[in-house]
Parts: structure tokens; C-alpha cells; sequence
């Protein structure tokens, strides 16, 4: 036994020091998570509450990134809860980990502690079927009430379900072609319990929310007709709302125009794509992840890539993506935030009433950086340019169009003449007038200045990231507080708002932009330097060797931090899948304090609220 | 004052309004715009909003554009081997296939019941298809290509949008007029315009025909003479034995046999296509 002398907590120590601490303080409650190739400690769930408290208050890891659950079903056969929490002074991360039985899975909830675990626990009990003692609103997020099952368990199996992993033996070498739906109509994944009742079929969601904490209405008196009261009004808003947009719902409850209560509900474009990801290969992934937030599909793209590479820097044979290519990475995410923003605030502009015109300004210069990457990557949005240990191709000599039957109108560029018109004359220009353009309107003012405050404690509590976090006062960037790629040697300022009302959030937008483009006006000359190195680490190789362990790759998305999970079991279990894989969506956990700052507001202030956020439906609801 | 920044945002307006037409008026509203404009239009350094009038106007593709992939075949006029498949059914397009939605199936020889590098059938689901290029990408013989053609709309899911290998296959020249300079970087790579095999099989036989060459030239003194020519004269027959004659006939009859095959094929597709 080695004895643990408890010292003075460390608040900007390592993780290692902390966890050092943890074991000394609470003997026999935490451990090492000694599996090879994984971090952090193991919690016992009975104390995670008391190693939570210590964790966030003694310790100083106040920021929650990621809470999400892991079933090991036929390895150890027991589920775990994996949390990620930083300090929001920066540094590295701080993994703790419970586990729990599968069949009885109960965990208390850290909702208390770190309020940006609400919407996480709920997903992982939606998903995973994890009971959280002590959540208050503890019921399905994504999946409707009445949903059978708990689809990211191991066993559970989709409709037209058709191997544990691709590729699929029926595609090759004799793949006669057939449609998922004619050999399987319904499909025998579909089952009813052998005592349903078919007429009693029944989504219980609108019951569900009606009746959840923020809301809080009598569900029965609500849609008894004999009974008509006026004093209080639930509103609907979305899902197919042009302001919520994609397809999501608001449940307000309103005081005349004043909201009381907000719900916000979602999943209405849920496609599993953590499902989709555990049954795809590595490289699969890859154009799976443009598919999440689809207006910043490089930036998921690098967090991905970044992932697996800390997962296949576990191994022997390692080499880290060139120099080349991690320029090519910064350029494309730099850019990416850009047309991220510029999109960002012309839809704003849009919910708060100056229709279209400011949006059309926006994108009018998004499509030339679209341009940029549809001659590098080959497409405009669904990008699937980064490859793990570099980028797909080299920037294209020429942004040209090629002539061919269908295409008569021809472009032709030089495409470093073309990035350094854009980079330095262009964007500024265009920055500059829309700065002057906007920024001074008083019609704007009105409607931001004040609006929506999220106070910065509450930001952090609600593990808000991106501009949102930042427009509170936070100079929370991972570009500074964990740094990755050449992020280190570039030289750039973190825009932070003063109140953080609606018009931080968007005045942070506006300088970040700027920001973007200083750090690409320093990317050009190394650009320039670096022409003819390699792109890539190594041969491509479309089934790459990933070694046992677990890894979390976190970059600074244009809409907030956005985290992959991955678990992998290396060649233990003979498949080059990921065991795990799991999305920190900023989009979807950022919505956390959607109801808290609309409360007190009117309803034509929710729509500009849920515009500051920022939101895409591809990455909220996964 | 009070009301001075929503007059300078209609100022930016109204220059907007002026730019978007300057062009127009400097080209005296000519709908059919010369070529340079509309560059000038697309480039960094346009001005006003200005859309393209789709479809009557089309924005050309870059060369890199993907949408749904094709197989390459030699071109219909291809000395040797007309319209043969570049394909050879190994079957990584379909592992990396994120969707799997290529489903190959490999050729066998009827007599011997053995693989043969050539796919019996190929089908790209293009519902499924989720046009990210790794087909294209990953194989190792450049015999699948993303298309430029994105028009591609149908009143028919369930049967049009599987398509067969006829369907697929397109000539080699139709991929070097898409993509001329990505063609190149990749025949480099290979070491010639031809099929990676066929490239291997010329250098094989290059080779060889070297080595039948320095075997029979005369060695040099130094090298005992009755070795020396007791080893060269059965490799130098080996080499030159295939008789001209006999396998120039096969040939004959194989290329004839593919170019009726081919016509066959092309003949089909029209009519089903009428």
C-alpha cells in the first residue's frame, strides 16, 4: 500500500496531481484506470457526488466538458459513465469515470454540481438507459417517450440491421445488389412485446414535456375541454418554425407575453450517428462527421482526425501529421470560422428582423471561400478533406474550372493569388462595410443591447463554449486553453463580450473574425515556404491500425468546443472499428442555457436568443 | 445623433444596389455575358450580388468536384483492347465505401472456376451514395472516378438509381476532359496513359526482352565461352519463341470479340435508354 500524504489541493497542477490527490483523499473510492491506453480514474459511483465536489471546488475543474456512457457489453460487461472536466483557466483535461452494473445501471447525477450535465445525462439515459438518481428532469432527449429500447447499447439493434461492422461481407466478392428495404420490409428487428396492443400505441411525449419542471402544466386539465383557463398559455414554437432553424421545437409557457418557461425539445433529426460511427471503420467516419454541423464540416473534420491521431500516437509506429498539412488544417479551419460566422450572423440578423438582405451580404462572400474548397476538397460543404496523418490532396495549383459538355462558363485563378485576395483585401473590406453597415443600427441596438444575458458563472456552470461562452466574458478559447496543431506559434487575441447579452454575442463574432483573418494572413507565408512538402504522414492506408485506448480530441468550432470520444479495442477484438464514438456537439449542449436566459423575456426575444446561440440541427440532435 | 447608423446601413445598401447593376449596365444587359465578365464575376474581385441564372447559365465545376462515381474503360477507339474494364474487382472501393453502397461481383473463369481480374457485374446504389470520394480515392488502379454530372434527377428511386456497370462505365478520354490535370498527376504516377497492369506487363516485358538482348549479345571475354553459351541460347529461345503469327491471331480474334462485346453493351444501353 502506498501511503498518500493529502496535501493541499492543487489547483493548476496536472491531471496526474490531481488525481493523486483524489486517491489520497478518498481511499478506496478512486483508482487508476489502469486498461492500456486509457487515463483518469475510476470513481466509485456511492462517492462520485463527494469526488465531484472536491473535483470542481478543491481541485478547480469547474468546466465540464463531456459527460458521456460507454457500454461494455462482452468486455467486463458493465456500463460507464466517462466525464472530461478543465479547468476554465486552461490545461489539460481531468478524466473521471464511473462505472455501473448493466442490467441495473444507476449513477447519481452531477446536475447539481455542473448544470451542463443536464442535457448529457439525459442523453446518456435516453441512449443508453443509465438512470441518474437525483436528476430533475430526467426523461428522453432525443428518442420520443415510449420509444422501446436504448439504442447505443451494444445489443440493440436498428431496423434493417445488417452486420456489427462494415465493411459487409454481401458487397464483395459476390454483390449481387438488393435494397436494406425489399429483403426487409418491416424487418424482424421490429418486435412487439408479446402482450401489445397495437391500438394503445401512444407517444407520451407532449405529456412529457407538458408536465417536465420548466414548464409544469397539468397535463390532464390542460386537454380537458370542459375546463378553460386563461391565466396561463403554453406556446408551441417550431418544430417547423423558420426562426428555430431546422426543425426544432420551443414548449414556452407565457405570462402574457412574458415567458415563464422554457423546454426545449429535440431530436427531430436524430439519426444515431454515434450508432452509425461504432459500426463504420475509422476512415468511414470521416465524411460522416461533415454531416454533423454541415456549415463547419473542416472544423469537425479536424476534431476527428485529431482524435484517432491521439489514439494512434498510443501505438509504436507514430508519426505526427506534417508540418504542411497541420498549415493546411489552420487554413481551412480558420476559413471554415469565417464562413461559420458570416452565415451565424446573417441568420441572426434575420431572426431579429432585418430580413435577408444583411444575410445575402454575407453569403455573398461565403460562396468565394466555398469556391476555395469545393477546387481543394471537391465539394462545398460536405468537405471530407482531412485524412489521419495529413489532408486529402495539396491546394490546387489553379482554382479552375474544367470545360466539359455540361459546363460552358469558365473560371480560372491562380489559388494563392485568390486566398491572398480574399485574405487580405476582400474580407476586410467586406468586414469593414458590414461593420459600418450594422454594427452602429440602432434598430440593432435596441433589440440586442440587454437582451438575453447569460451571466459568465452561469456560462461556465452550463459548460457553454464558443461565442457564447466567450460573449459572457470568458476568454475561454481551446485555440489558447489547450492548444493543438500550430495554434501555439500563431499570434492572436480571444474576443470577449462585457454583459453577455445578445450583442456580445454578436460583436464576439464580428472580432473573431477578424482574429481568424490575422491568423490567416500569418498562415500565407508559411503556405509559401512550405509548397512541395508532403501532405500526408506515410501511404494512405484506407484501413489504418489503431491500438488499444481511449482518446479525446477537442478543437475550437466555430460554434463552440467540439469534442470526439473515441474508445478502441485495438486488434484485441480483431475489428478495426471504433468501440466507441462519441460527439461533444457544442450545438446541443450550448442550448442548456436556452431556457434560463429566456425566462423573462418576450417571445420575439427567444427567436434572436436562439439565433445568438447559433445552433445547427445536424449536430444538436445527431 | 439618433438614427445616424441606420442612415449609414442604408448607404452601404444602396451602394450594393448601385454595384449590382454597374456591371450590367457596363455590358449593356447582355444576357448572353461574355466569358471574362462573368470570371470577373466569380473572382475576388466582383462586386454587388449577382446570381447565376441556373440553368439556362451554369457555374463550371472545378476539376476536383465530386458527385457520383464512374468506372474508367479504355476508349472505343483503344488500339488493343477497346472498351475494357480498367476495374479489377478487388473490392476496396466497396470496403471503404462509408454508405457501402458499391457491391461488386468478381469475375471467374468458367473453365477453371478461378477469380479473374475483372468485375462479372458492379452496382453503385446512388440513393446511398454519399458522394465523399474514397472509392475514387483508394484504388489502386484509377478505374473509379467521380463524376462531374450532377444533374441526375428521376421520377423512378427504386430501380434507375442503382446503376449497373453499363451505366458506369465511361471512357478513359471522358475522365481526361474532366479532369485533365488530375489525369495527369496520376498517369505520372503510374508511368503511362495505360492501365496500371498493362504498364507492369510492357515494363515486364521490356524487361525481359532486355535480358533475352544482353544474354545473346556476346559476353565478354573474361566469361568462360562454352558457359556463356550453353546458358544464353535456351533463355534467347524462350523469349523469341512465342511464334508472331499464332498469338497475333489470338489477339485478332480476343479484340475482335471485345469490340462486338463492347457494341453489344452500348447497343443495349440505347435501347433501354429509348
Amino acid at each position: 500500500m502506498v501511503d498518500y500524504e493529502v496535501q493541499a489541493p492543487p489547483t493548476t497542477g496536472s491531471a496526474q496531481d490531481a488525481a493523486a490527490y483524489l486517491k489520497a483523499k478518498f481511499p478506496g473510492a478512486v483508482s487508476d484506470d489502469t486498461r492500456p491506453g486509457f487515463q483518469g480514474v475510476i470513481v466509485e459511483a456511492g462517492k462520485l457526488t463527494e469526488v465531484a465536489q472536491a473535483i470542481r471546488d478543491e481541485l478547480g475543474y469547474n468546466y465540464l466538458s463531456s459527460a458521456t456512457a460507454v457500454d461494455y457489453h462482452g468486455a467486463g460487461d458493465h456500463m460507464e459513465m466517462v466525464y472530461h472536466a478543465y479547468r476554465i483557466s486552461g490545461g489539460g483535461a481531468l478524466n473521471f469515470k464511473v462505472q455501473t452494473d448493466r442490467e441495473k445501471p444507476v449513477i447519481p447525477s452531477l446536475v447539481s454540481l455542473y448544470p451542463g450535465a443536464d442535457f448529457q445525462e439525459r442523453e446518456a439515459y435516453d441512449l443508453y438507459g443509465i438512470h441518474f438518481s437525483g436528476h430533475p428532469n430526467l426523461k428522453r432527449i432525443l428518442m420520443w417517450e415510449g420509444f422501446e429500447g436504448h439504442p447505443m447499447r451494444k445489443d440493440w439493434k436498428e431496423a434493417y440491421y445488417e452486420g456489427e461492422a462494415k465493411p459487409f461481407d454481401s458487397r464483395w466478392p459476390s454483390g449481387w445488389v438488393h435494397r436494406a428495404e425489399e429483403k426487409n420490409i418491416y424487418g424482424s428487428n421490429v418486435r412487439y412485446p408479446a402482450d401489445f396492443d397495437l391500438s394503445k400505441l401512444a407517444d407520451r411525449s407532449d405529456e412529457a414535456v407538458y408536465s417536465s419542471a420548466s414548464i409544469g402544466v397539468d397535463y390532464q386539465r390542460m386537454t380537458d375541454p370542459d375546463d378553460i383557463r386563461t391565466d396561463q398559455l403554453v406556446v408551441n414554437m417550431g418544430p417547423h418554425h423558420p426562426s428555430t432553424h431546422g426543425v426544432f421545437r420551443m414548449v414556452l409557457k407565457l405570462d402574457g407575453e412574458t415567458i415563464t418557461g422554457l423546454e426545449p425539445v429535440m431530436g427531430y433529426l436524430h439519426r444515431n450517428h454515434e450508432k452509425i460511427g461504432e459500426r463504420n471503420t475509422y476512415l468511414h467516419n470521416i465524411p460522416f462527421t461533415d454531416r454533423l454541423d454541415y456549415i463547419s464540416s473542416m472544423g469537425n473534420n479536424f476534431g476527428y482526425v485529431m482524435a484517432v491521431e491521439q489514439l494512434m500516437a498510443l501505438g509504436a509506429r507514430y508519426t505526427a501529421p506534417t508540418y504542411r498539412s497541420e498549415v493546411i488544417r489552420v487554413l481551412m479551419a480558420e476559413l471554415t470560422r469565417i464562413v461559420n460566422h458570416l452565415w451565424s450572423i446573417g441568420f441572426f440578423l434575420n431572426d431579429i428582423g432585418a430580413f435577408f438582405t444583411p444575410m445575402l451580404y454575407a453569403n455573398a462572400e461565403r460562396e468565394k471561400i466555398l469556391d476555395f474548397f469545393e477546387a481543394t476538397a471537391g465539394s462545398r460543404l460536405m468537405c471530407n478533406y482531412m485524412r489521419f496523418g495529413g489532408v486529402f490532396k495539396d491546394l490546387p495549383e489553379r482554382i479552375r474550372s474544367t470545360a466539359n459538355l455540361m459546363n460552358d462558363k469558365i473560371r480560372d485563378y491562380n489559388t494563392m493569388e485568390f486566398l491572398s485576395d480574399m485574405i487580405n483585401e476582400r474580407l476586410p473590406r467586406f468586414l469593414e462595410e458590414y461593420d459600418r453597415y450594422l454594427t452602429g443600427n440602432e434598430i440593432l441596438l435596441e433589440r440586442t443591447v440587454g437582451q438575453g444575458v447569460l451571466s459568465a458563472q452561469d456560462a461556465i456552470a452550463m459548460s457553454c463554449a464558443g461565442p457564447l461562452l466567450r460573449g459572457s466574458g470568458v476568454a475561454y478559447d481551446v485555440r489558447r486553453a489547450d492548444p493543438y496543431s500550430i495554434y501555439p506559434e500563431l499570434d492572436f487575441d480571444i474576443p470577449v463580450g462585457k454583459q453577455g447579452d445578445l450583442f456580445d454575442r454578436y460583436k464576439v463574432r464580428m472580432d473573431e473574425m477578424h482574429e481568424s483573418l490575422r491568423i490567416l494572413r500569418q498562415l500565407l507565408p508559411r503556405l509559401e515556404q512550405t509548397k512541395g512538402e508532403d501532405i500526408m504522414v506515410g501511404t494512405k492506408a484506407y484501413s489504418p491500425r489503431i491500438p488499444q485506448g481511449e482518446a479525446y480530441g477537442r478543437v475550437e468550432n466555430p460554434k463552440g468546443e467540439l469534442g470526439f470520444y473515441v474508445v478502441s479495442w485495438g486488434d484485441a477484438k480483431g475489428t478495426q472499428n471504433p468501440w466507441r464514438y462519441h460527439v461533444r456537439a457544442p450545438s446541443f449542449i450550448n442550448l442548456t442555457a436556452l431556457g434560463p436566459m429566456s425566462v423573462g423575456q418576450k417571445v420575439a426575444d427567444v427567436v434572436a436568443i436562439l439565433g445568438s446561440i447559433d445552433i445547427v440541427l445536424g449536430e444538436t440532435d445527431r | 445623433m439618433y438614427g445616424l447608423g441606420i442612415l449609414k446601413g442604408l448607404g452601404v445598401t444602396i451602394r450594393h444596389f448601385i454595384d449590382t447593376y454597374k456591371n450590367d449596365v457596363f455590358y449593356g444587359f447582355n444576357k448572353g455575358k461574355p466569358a471574362e465578365e462573368f470570371g470577373v464575376r466569380q473572382g475576388t474581385k466582383s462586386e454587388g450580388i449577382y446570381t447565376v441564372q441556373y440553368p439556362d447559365e451554369k457555374v463550371a465545376v472545378p476539376e476536383r468536384f465530386r458527385f457520383t462515381p464512374f468506372l474508367v474503360v479504355n476508349d472505343a477507339d483503344h488500339p488493343d483492347a477497346p472498351g475494357e474494364d480498367w476495374c479489377t474487382s478487388c473490392g476496396i472501393c466497396s470496403k471503404v465505401c462509408p454508405p457501402q453502397c458499391i457491391w461488386i461481383v468478381r469475375g471467374t473463369d468458367p473453365a477453371t472456376g478461378r477469380p479473374v481480374p475483372q468485375p462479372e457485374a458492379f452496382f453503385i446504389d446512388i440513393d446511398i451514395c454519399m458522394n465523399c470520394g474514397f472509392c475514387a480515392e483508394f484504388c489502386p488502379f484509377d478505374a473509379i472516378k467521380m463524376d462531374h454530372d450532377y444533374e441526375m434527377s428521376n421520377y423512378d428511386r427504386t430501380s434507375v438509381n442503382i446503376h449497373d456497370k453499363e451505366r458506369l462505365s465511361k471512357p478513359f478520354s471522358y475522365y481526361r476532359s474532366i479532369a485533365p490535370t488530375t489525369a495527369e498527376e496520376e498517369a505520372d504516377a503510374r508511368g503511362g496513359w495505360e492501365h496500371t497492369d498493362v504498364i507492369k506487363e510492357k515494363k515486364k516485358a521490356e524487361a525481359a526482352a532486355a535480358k533475352a538482348a544482353a544474354a545473346a549479345a556476346p559476353k565478354p571475354a573474361a566469361v568462360p565461352v562454352a558457359e556463356a553459351t550453353a546458358d544464353a541460347a535456351p533463355v534467347a529461345e524462350a523469349v523469341t519463341a512465342p511464334a508472331p503469327e499464332a498469338s497475333a491471331d489470338d489477339e485478332e480474334q480476343k479484340k475482335a470479340e471485345r469490340l462486338a462485346k463492347r457494341e453489344a453493351a452500348l447497343a443495349r444501353k440505347k435501347a433501354k435508354g429509348e
